[in-house]
């Protein structure tokens, strides 16, 4: 029994011992890389932190590690060991993605006689119920507005508008449910023309961007409208929903592609989603982020702010 | 659906099938991989984390080390893992003895409640029930018309509840209206809500108090990114869900969503949208689901589906005919027609696994008009024409092109076509159409 107890406690005491050279010799190498790669309290646990709000937010892996290792070369360089300061800097990131997008999108409000703007996206995203909001900001703003039912397919999409055009007080060009998309725009058009309309508004099917019979459908309806009005569509704005993951970045390039995408309006950010997709899309696409969509009521639609928008991504950590 | 993960994971294991034996570091490096792709297939960072966890402590394992095979060991884990995860076998509705029987169909805005409540209305009354709807979405402007429309279209009963705005007495209202009509299944839309909406979801748990339903079914995109495991999560708190029912899957989403969802409310997913029309609704099955994730393709929907169209003694006939060499352009346009059974052929491209051979093959667009053509070709011969090709000269071809409104171009490339097969049958065959009729899953 003495023995044994005598040698376990011998043990425990090599062990200790073992151990204790151990961690100094890690903890001397540690700091040594540390110094070597200018890593001096950010550790990697914290790059794993940011690393985790940037994936979260679905900013999607590619721009996620382009932009740590942008900050990890920084940080070696500059020694930055703070980690509010290497917050800032990957704030800094983001935002000269985001207005270098912005900067290079241009703006239709100074064109002369009826502008066309036509909203395109995938199903459910919330299509119709940004046009209601935008044609109520326009509105606001002093010109006239028109909206065009051209989502002639699904159940009740015209029915849906016709309200949204109430609430806003706009009046609502449509046709029947089957209708051709094209006839309802080419009505529209002419309609907006002999009243004298400053904005007409042209509502859409959603339509997953695979399908690539739906999406000659928009490039046709393109061609009727810069045939109707020289350069209409003069904005095509695509509408992303904020809970949408990486497939928004293919959604951003098809609609691109067919129908000219010209800003983007981010819906439901008034969820828990960060959409933080439109990062992506601004940085391969260099499509400005145009309006945010809030909540359900007429007034929900707000102009982005890239500068709010960064710091909603790290709110609530 | 999952050809982009499926390429990802192809890529890691095609570099582990280069070893001849696994080690730590080759593990270490197809987690990686499988953790990126993952997270580009907008699997929750979370649920990736665990996964991989799970996936190294398995594989990690001696009879991984001391395998022969080690990429198949790998797969065999990564495969089980993700089967695991997805709930193993697919899960049936359930439908208890009190009937009506009460389907909740919830979730956020614009995920495809009132399509998905469409669809299944119609897959129920397909399958030996009799539905009646209800919409309670007294909020999203026409969304009741919606229901309405969808409900006339199909010849399902909708209720009407018109000039009510209380979520629970249209649902008192219609479950009675729905038992004195002898349906069996009351399926309620509900509005779409954001998870953090206190209000909104009171509503829905007093639906839930009030209707005791038999299954409360969370319609999610399949386009979700990573958000996804929080709206879960909370429906599946407030309200206790017992089903999932993923849409827009026929878009090219990778649908990691499904994953993450699964993996926070343990529910399992019962239902695949893959369409705007009503009949494009699927049940689930998990091992399928998986085996395309791994690039395995959808060999058993395929397989399934050629044993319906496909019978055994014509295919031992077809083979003994490529054997003798009288293959004829009728025999070829039976070939035709069968494959045609099977289904739309881009359907059955993505089918297929996504190796060797059939690589790429789903990119293929084929022109179903162009079958179409072929068959009327073949139709405007003559007997002795179809029996014996070589007698088919310039005036006979002329013929058959005025008669199957085609050119003498188009019939020329036919029956160039047509020997070309021949020829390239007659080398494969070696029992293989037999043996694919034989084959019993």
């Amino acid at each position: 029994m003495k023995l044994f107890g005598k040698s376990e406690k011998q043990e425990g005491f090599f062990s200790k011992l073992k151990a204790a050279v151990a961690s100094t010799k890690n903890n001397l190498v540690a700091k040594i890389e540390d110094v070597v790669k200018g890593e001096k309290v950010i550790d990697a646990e914290l790059l794993d932190d940011l690393e985790a709000i940037l994936i979260g937010a679905d900013i999607g892996t590619q721009t996620t590690s382009e932009i740590l290792g942008k900050i990890r070369s920084q940080v070696s360089r500059k020694q930055v060991n703070d980690p509010e300061q290497l917050r800032t800097l990957i704030k800094g990131e983001l935002r000269q993605i985001i207005e270098a997008a912005n900067e290079a999108g241009t703006t239709s409000s100074s064109i002369a006689g009826t502008r066309v703007l036509m909203v395109v996206g995938v199903n459910g995203v919330g299509k119709t119920t940004t046009i209601g909001k935008l044609a109520n900001l326009h509105t606001q703003q002093g010109e006239k507005v028109l909206v065009c039912a051209a989502d002639t397919f699904r159940a009740a999409a015209i029915e849906q508008l016709e309200v949204w055009g109430q609430r806003a007080g706009v009046a609502v060009i449509r046709q029947k449910t089957g209708a051709d998309p094209s006839a309802v725009l080419f009505d529209a058009m002419s309609a907006a023309k002999s009243r004298g309309i400053d904005v007409l508004i042209v509502d859409t099917a959603g339509r997953l961007h695979t399908k690539s019979n739906l999406m000659a459908e928009l490039e046709k309806m393109k061609r009727i409208a810069a045939r109707e009005i020289p350069g209409a569509p003069h904005d095509v704005l695509l509408i992303i929903d904020a809970t949408t993951g990486q497939n928004g970045l293919n959604q951003a390039r098809e609609f691109t592609r067919t129908a000219g995408v010209t800003g983007i309006v981010l819906t439901k950010l008034d969820g828990t989603a960060k959409g933080g997709i439109v990062v992506p899309i601004a940085r391969e696409l260099k499509i400005p982020i145009r309006y945010v969509g809030v909540g359900e009521k007429l007034d929900d639609l707000v102009e982005f702010s890239a500068e709010q928008y960064i710091e909603s991504l790290f709110e609530s950590e | 659906m999952f050809d982009q993960l499926t390429q990802k994971l192809q890529r890691v294991f095609k570099n582990l099938r280069g070893e001849g034996r696994l080690t730590a570091e080759h593990v270490e490096e197809a987690l990686k991989e499988i953790r990126m792709a993952l997270l580009e297939a907008d699997v929750n960072f979370k649920v990736v984390k665990q996964f991989v966890e799970s996936v190294k402590t398995k594989a990690l394992g001696q009879d991984v080390l001391e395998s022969l095979t080690p990429g198949q060991q790998v797969i065999k884990v990564v495969r089980d893992e993700l089967l695991e995860m997805l709930g193993g076998q697919s899960a049936a509705l359930c439908f208890p003895p009190k009937r009506p029987n009460v389907f909740l169909i919830v979730g956020l805005q614009g995920s495809g409640k009132t399509t998905s409540t469409g669809k299944l209305a119609r897959w129920l009354n397909r399958n030996g029930h009799r539905a009646y709807l209800l919409s309670i979405d007294i909020y999203r402007p026409a969304a009741r018309e919606q229901l309405a429309i969808l409900g006339k279209d199909l010849g399902v009963p909708v209720y009407p509840g018109v000039g009510s705005e209380d979520p629970l007495k249209l649902c008192q209202a219609a479950l009675r209206e729905a038992e004195n009509s002898g349906c069996d299944v009351l399926l309620i839309d509900t509005a779409g809500r954001l998870h953090i909406d206190e209000q909104l979801m009171q509503e829905l748990r007093q639906v839930k108090q009030a209707m005791t339903p038999a299954e409360i079914l969370f319609v999610a995109d399949a386009m979700t990114g990573q958000d996804a495991v929080k709206s879960a999560q909370e429906f599946h708190t407030q309200l206790g869900l017992t089903g999932i029912i993923l849409t827009k899957m026929d878009g090219d989403a990778r649908g990691g969503a499904a994953l993450s969802i699964k993996s926070v409310t343990g529910q399992p997913v019962k239902f695949f949208g893959v369409g705007e029309k009503a009949d494009a609704l699927e049940p689930f099955y998990p091992d399928r689901l998986v085996s395309r994730i791994l690039g395995m393709g959808d060999v058993l929907s395929l397989i399934e589906k050629a044993q319906e169209a496909i019978n055994q003694e014509q295919a031992v006939e077809l083979e003994q005919k490529l054997r003798e060499d009288t293959f004829t352009l009728e025999d070829f346009r039976d070939q035709l027609r069968q494959m045609r059974k099977l289904g739309p052929l881009e359907q059955i491209l993505g089918m297929l696994p996504q190796v060797g051979p059939f690589k790429d093959l789903n990119k293929v667009k084929v022109d179903e008009k162009e079958l179409l053509h072929i068959e009327a070709i073949i139709n405007s011969m003559t007997p002795k024409e179809r029996a014996h090709h070589q007698i088919i000269n310039g005036s006979r071809r002329k013929r058959i092109a005025r008669g199957s409104g085609t050119s003498v171009q188009k019939v020329n490339q036919l029956l160039k076509q047509y020997v070309q097969a021949r020829k390239m049958m007659k080398q494969m065959s070696g029992g293989m159409m037999a043996r694919l009729g034989r084959m019993k899953f």
